[in-house]
């Protein structure tokens, strides 16, 4: 963010600080979760493959409504993809229910290259999952132990009541719209959208992707028949596993958006070494 | 500060692991190392579960009006093979449940002796590892209390369930149906010898006339056309090892999940 530096009088100069942003702990963990969450959508896929349909309560099978579908239907000599949710049906021939597989058009809900692995197999799709399911619960336990030890939820994260009075949030949102975002010290923080979306995604969407993904084990519903009764059954928590995690690659999408947008060198090196590049205007500090 | 080429390097090389991660799996598939790395989450699941669970935990009871209308028939709809072809024929009234292995007393039980038995009947979930799930009401014996009566040795490990049907033609055999769980999950209460399902004799497609409900794990445990139940030390002899048909095709031995 230089765009002030042509009305710079001659005594005041910018410089650049480096500041240490993200400690050893959060620098990790955020890589390995970015390698857990790659591995558990891709072999989630390969696992919803299996049964590309969604219902909703205790039990649902193919005799049973289903709430979405994905597949493949119409002459057999020339099927299409659809995709249904609810009564609304959409072709999508190519990417879903229908595409080519080693040159093949194969009847498959998500495509092989979304899936891990990439041809057909459940019970290798399950120990992908299962294996990085593990890894990711005692990835997000450290970050959260590490968070709450150190204070760094409660200093970087928690949001500061003025931060969400509306007149604030309102201003940020305007800022955001406009691409325009904090320079200078304002850039030593994160923003009160940041804020946010970090709590929604640590504090709701990832506990929620790991409780909803419990549910659907009948020895976790044995040790807390709780769980079926908290998503309403068996088939409602496997919908909200696959919708969570709808909204989680949507997040990474914005969140990947906002760093290239927001300065991406800048961004990617303070995950990465720690250290962060403040612009600030004035004599030298 | 950091010059350029380093922060282009570690950049690139954290990419470049991302991306050797996800597009080499499928070279690391058939990698038995990684597969053993991979099933090491099995035994951590399992023991956690069972430390969760304790061992009298019982999976949901439904209601009457929770059971689905339409319950799937899935794996084998009728096994092909002559032998039960002739039980199915006289109404199983020649049918003989086998049991035997590490027993003090083998014994064979028609199905009339097995329903002149204590039964226990228990409306629950039916989960596919595919990911649908159906509710059926189910009245069997349990098996723990068979077990009793013919007594286990000490050493005994684990129960296998033979079974009539045959998933795969194979010349071998090995595409004969099997299953086994431990001792815990045998003598756990709502694990029984079904010969019954919605009030009505068990249906072909389900598994008559006896199938097993073992019911903290996946469908795949729940066998269907018992013939003999052996008791074991382990069931590492039994064709691939895996101890039942689709832990030998590479599903999880422990179900639970």
């Amino acid at each position: 963010m230089i765009e002030e530096t042509t009305d710079l009088q001659p005594e005041t100069r910018v410089s650049t600080v480096l500041i240490r942003r993200h400690s050893g702990v959060t620098r990790l963990t955020h890589w390995l979760n970015v390698l857990c969450l790659a591995v558990l959508l891709a072999s989630g896929l390969q696992i919803f493959n299996a049964y590309p349909r969604l219902h909703w309560g205790q039990y649902g099978a193919d005799a049973d409504p289903a709430m979405l579908e994905i597949g493949a239907r119409g002459d057999p000599g020339k099927p299409r993809g659809f995709v249904r949710v609810g009564g609304a049906s959409v072709d999508t021939t190519g990417v879903l229910g229908l595409s080519k597989a080693d040159g093949e058009w194969t009847p498959r809900a998500f495509p092989d290259w979304l899936t891990l692995p990439s041809y057909q197999d459940l019970a290798a799709g399950r120990r992908w999952h299962f294996f990085f399911a593990w890894a990711f619960v005692i990835n997000g336990l450290i970050y959260l132990g590490y968070g709450l030890l150190s204070g760094h939820l409660r200093r970087d994260l928690a949001p500061a009541a003025k931060e969400l009075a509306p007149r604030h949030l309102w201003r940020e949102i305007v800022d955001h719209a406009r691409l325009r975002f904090p320079s200078g010290d304002d850039a030593r923080r994160y923003n009160a959208l940041q804020k946010l979306a970090y709590v929604a995604v640590l504090a709701g969407l990832l506990p929620l992707m790991a409780l909803t993904g419990l549910t659907m084990s009948p020895g976790m519903n044995a040790a807390f028949p709780v769980l079926l009764d908290i998503f309403g059954g068996r088939q409602s928590a496997r919908t909200i596993h696959f919708v969570t995690a709808s909204l989680l690659v949507a997040f990474v999408l914005v969140h990947v958006a906002m760093v290239v947008l927001s300065g991406p060198w800048n961004n990617m090196r303070s995950m990465i070494t720690g250290r962060y590049a403040i612009r600030r205007k004035g004599p030298d500090a | 500060m950091i010059s350029l080429t380093r922060r282009r390097l570690l950049i690139g090389s954290g990419l470049g692991a991302g991306a050797l991660a996800l597009g080499g799996c499928d070279l690391l598939e058939p990698n038995d190392q990684t597969q053993a790395v991979l099933r090491s989450a099995e035994t951590l699941t399992m023991k956690i579960q069972r430390l969760l669970q304790g061992r009298g935990a019982l999976a949901r009871e439904y209601s009457e009006a929770d059971i689905s209308p339409t319950f799937r028939v899935n794996g084998t709809s009728a096994p092909d093979i002559d032998e039960y072809a002739r039980l199915l024929e006289g109404k199983f009234v020649d049918w003989r449940l086998k049991i035997d292995g590490l027993v003090e007393r083998p014994q064979a039980f028609s199905l009339a002796e097995l329903k002149a038995l204590p039964a226990r009947t228990q409306i629950t979930r039916h989960d596919c590892v595919e990911g649908w799930s159906a509710i059926g009401k189910w009245t069997g014996v349990p098996l723990g209390g068979l077990l009793d009566r013919v007594g286990i040795k000490p050493s005994a490990r684990y129960v296998v369930f033979h079974c009539a049907d045959e998933l795969e033609k194979t010349l071998d055999g090995s595409g004969r149906y099997y299953e086994s769980v431990d001792l815990i999950d045998a003598f756990h209460p709502q694990t029984i010898l079904a010969y019954a399902m919605n009030g009505q004799d068990l249906s072909v497609g389900h598994g008559a006339p006896l199938r097993l409900r073992v019911e903290r794990q996946l469908g795949y445990k729940q066998a269907k056309y018992l013939m003999r139940i052996e008791v074991v030390d382990s069931f590492a002899s039994f064709w691939g090892g895996g101890g039942g048909y689709w832990e030998d095709r590479g599903y999880e031995w422990y179900a639970g999940i």
